[in-house]
């Protein structure tokens, strides 16, 4: 599965952004391989519509579940629209947030 | 004395509770009485508050509508032509699944053109209310921003469609610089900026002589509650060569007035003159910037 977790810096040990619509990066980690890839999220810099467009790029990725601190209502209309999964988790990095979404510890968001 | 048969002033001020509202409220009430055609025209549509001096009867009201588009799922393939040329993320695809935001689209439109199947069509969105009535023989429109909406442009052109053919528009414009006041400043014939003699007001004033100057727009000051702060910026009117319309002194008895909702160009005799004579300044400007436009 492949899961976008909001984050503000490139890899697993950065912190997660609490912010969906405006976090810096993406990182799209595939959790059978464990493999990981930031990508900047193009709704940081967007004067209005920023969880629309966050939400739209995650799914155009490929990503199944989204890891965050909360989402807006039109982020969370979006994911829903596309059958993404979004997860709260106030954990501090990326890693942990994942063992945790792997226990099935994380609450859904949408 | 110059009587312009028609003028289109603006009352701004870039800072909120300089005084747009109680300069331009009394400067309507002082034209009308000398027998001018005036209607007065609350832009301020976030927070309009000419009411509140001027007393109106309101005797129609009409909705503002802006188009939005709606999808006929039945004929839309999910292709995401609409999402991509949507500059402001009202309209978006995923998994071929197609979601409008209305309160995000400025109704430009785009989305229908380009779309392959012709499935969008344009549905009105209320956005607002005009409300328009009569004040004494003042005729008084206002438009009032419906709660949740952010919708501000739109609702205040459907207030500027009341400007009328002939007459004297005293427009009200909203605090600050960005696009609702640009918006009412649009087609406007003169600018009169009211500010206050204090460091915050000389700092608001600056920002808004700033952007009447990129509009090309030909404007004065009126400086309200004369009288306290300090000279900074009178010092800055003159360094800049801007024309000050008059004074309004910082006198208790127009607070007063000001907190019963009354104008003290009608309730405070001592400054009926006053307002007479800045009325009087601000439409000789307007007629000798009209001339300059003709030339």
């Amino acid at each position: 599965m492949k899961v976008a977790i909001s984050c503000t810096g490139e890899n697993l040990d950065a912190a997660i952004d609490p912010r969906f619509g405006r976090c810096a990066y993406f990182l799209l980690v595939d959790t059978e391989t464990e493999t990981s890839q930031a990508i900047a999220n193009p709704g940081a810099k967007q004067p209005g519509g920023a969880g629309v467009q966050s939400a739209t790029t995650v799914v155009q990725q490929g990503a199944q579940a989204v890891i965050c601190g909360n989402l807006g209502p039109k982020a969370a209309q979006t994911l829903t629209a596309a059958g993404v999964k979004a997860y709260a988790s106030n954990h501090a990095t990326p890693r942990e947030a994942l063992e945790h979404l792997r226990q099935q510890k994380l609450s859904p968001l949408n | 004395m110059v009587t312009p048969e028609n003028a289109v002033i603006c009352f701004a001020g870039g800072k909120g509770g300089t005084g747009k509202t109680t300069v331009a409220a009394n400067i309507a009430a002082s034209l009308a009485k000398q027998s001018h055609t005036v209607t007065y025209l609350d832009c301020d549509v976030e927070e309009p508050n000419g009411h509140l001096f001027l007393h109106p009867h309101i005797e129609r009201r009409q909705r503002v509508t802006v188009p939005v588009p709606k999808v006929d799922i039945n004929r839309c393939t999910g292709c995401g032509k609409c999402a991509e040329t949507c500059q402001f993320q009202a309209i978006t695809v995923v998994n071929k699944k197609v979601l409008v935001f209305p309160e995000l689209c400025h109704s430009c439109g785009g989305c229908r053109l380009v779309c392959p199947e012709n499935a969008i069509a344009e549905v009105p969105q209320e956005i607002g209310t005009v409300e328009i009535g009569h004040a004494g023989n003042i005729r008084f429109v206002q438009g009032q921003l419906d709660i949740q909406q952010v919708k501000t442009p739109p609702t205040i052109q459907a207030v500027k469609q009341h400007i009328p053919e002939n007459g004297i528009a005293i427009l009200d414009a909203p605090p600050g610089t960005s696009c609702p006041v640009v918006e009412t400043l649009q087609k406007v014939d003169y600018l009169v900026l009211v500010a206050e003699p204090t460091p915050f007001g000389l700092h608001d004033l600056q920002l808004v002589v700033e952007m009447a100057r990129v509009l090309h727009l030909n404007f004065g000051v009126v400086i309200n509650r004369a009288g306290w702060g300090d000279r900074n910026t009178y010092d800055y009117l003159q360094k800049e060569n801007i024309p000050l319309l008059g004074e309004i002194p910082n006198d208790r008895a127009i607070a007063t007035a000001y907190t019963r909702g009354e104008l003290a160009a009608d309730t405070l005799p001592q400054y009926r003159d006053l307002f007479t004579q800045i009325a009087q300044t601000i439409l000789q400007k307007t007629s000798s910037t009209r001339e300059l436009c003709k030339n």
